[in-house]
């Protein structure tokens, strides 16, 4: 694996007039993982779209302060609530439109698939798969994509309980293998070495 | 990054030919536009002479309208499915994916589009000059179109209503190509087909940079 990590520091954000949060800042090293708990409408989303570079990071809450900023350690792979993946193409020719995109070994995503109980899926259009199918399925792009950190947004949601067991199998899997990985739930999660960041702490 | 875009571009390909399943594709802008062509005649009359006249420009009034049909499904089905975010985040950028866009969505409806002219052109019993330079005229503009429809098709991804709005605006920001693509009717030259050519270069120009800057804003 690629070598992995990130800094991030001051960030703040506010959508529109409302200010969530000021001055977050995180560091991970390999093999760490940090979940990000907080409650709903505290801005755990909109933090993890920052540290994705989707959002950008809103100036500091004093005049003239300066930005913070997200430095990353190789490439970042994004699960959230959306799949992106064709509804009216069969799972397998979406995951593949991935593989192709990524240019990763397509054995990758084929045996977390396996993993992940949606193999036999592959000739279903992605649109009748259920929600817990779905994000099972997002969950396999993500490992295709080989990237050395992740970002999970409410991983958990929709999944079955054997199946959440599963992704916090990965996740560690992931990170022995040298990787990082930033989570966002309100669920409980039982991995060793976890460190927890309190939103709350930095809400306004 | 070159594989990668091109990857994009076969997918965009497919959809907008095909529809995303929930219907759509180039068939129902095609058929749309033989319709208007079609009924034009019953409004103003058999006179040949008249259709003659007027034909050149109810091609061009109806090929814009059937280019405003699909605007709806450019951009906003793929922002809904987080698509543009999965792209930034593999370091694709937003311009590249507009204009990949650009070209997909030219290559869907403008050949369609163009054969679907000759049928339309007979109906209305258009002369051999006239459908020559109403055809030329679709050649060069329609790419302006494209990057027009796919522009404001980024600018109002993710509003309510978004689709009736973009009609709108696309509307009187594609006058000039209008103007000149059916002027060169009236006055029966390559001069307005050159300007109806300028028009298209400033919008291809333009559509990446505003497409990508829309859809930054509106992440």
């Amino acid at each position: 694996m690629q070598a992995s990590g990130v800094k991030a520091w001051d960030l703040c954000c506010r959508r529109g007039d409302r200010w969530l949060f000021a001055g977050v800042g995180l560091e991970l090293a390999p093999g760490e993982v940090l979940h990000l708990v907080g409650a709903n409408g505290i801005g755990k989303s909109s933090l993890m779209r920052i540290l994705a570079g989707l959002l950008p990071v809103s100036a500091g809450l004093e005049e003239g302060a300066k930005p913070g900023g997200v430095a990353w350690t190789g490439g970042v792979g994004l699960l959230d609530e959306r799949p992106a993946l064709d509804p009216a193409q069969p799972l397998g020719r979406a995951l593949d439109f991935w593989a192709a995109i990524d240019g990763t070994d397509p054995d990758l995503r084929a045996h977390a698939a396996q993993r992940l109980g949606i193999a036999g899926l592959m000739d279903v259009p992605v649109r009748y798969l259920s929600t817990g199918q779905k994000k099972r399925a997002a969950m396999a792009r993500l490992i295709g994509q080989a990237a050395p950190n992740w970002l999970l947004d409410e991983p958990f949601n929709g999944l079955d309980q054997q199946a959440c067991g599963l992704v916090e199998e990965m996740v560690m899997e992931h990170v022995m293998a040298g990787g990082t990985c930033i989570i966002a739930s309100h669920q409980h999660f039982h991995l060793p070495g976890l460190i927890r960041l309190e939103l709350e702490e930095f809400a306004l | 990054m070159t594989r990668a875009l091109w990857t994009i571009l076969r997918r965009d390909l497919r959809l907008l030919l095909l529809g995303h399943g929930s219907g759509g594709g180039v068939v129902l802008p095609i058929l749309f536009f033989l319709a208007v062509a079609m009924i034009f005649p019953f409004a103003v009359g058999p006179d040949p002479n008249l259709l003659r006249r007027v034909g050149g420009g109810v091609i061009w009034v109806a090929a814009l309208l059937a280019a405003i049909l699909p605007l709806d499904r450019l951009i906003d089905p793929d922002r809904d499915l987080g698509m543009f975010d999965q792209w930034a985040l593999r370091g694709i950028s937003g311009e590249w994916v507009v204009a990949v866009r650009v070209v997909a969505h030219w290559l869907s409806f403008a050949p369609a589009l163009m054969l679907a002219t000759l049928p339309a052109g007979a109906l209305l019993g258009l002369d051999q000059r006239t459908l020559e330079l109403v055809e030329l005229g679709l050649l060069v503009g329609t790419p302006g179109l494209a990057a027009l429809g796919v522009m404001v098709a980024a600018i109002t991804s993710g509003l309510k209503g978004g689709a009736a709005l973009a009609g709108l605006l696309v509307i009187p920001m594609a006058v000039p190509i209008l103007v000149f693509g059916a002027g060169a009717l009236a006055i029966g030259g390559e001069t307005g087909l050159a300007l109806t050519g300028a028009v298209s270069l400033v919008l291809i120009a333009m559509a990446p940079f505003a497409g990508a800057g829309a859809l930054r804003v509106g992440r």
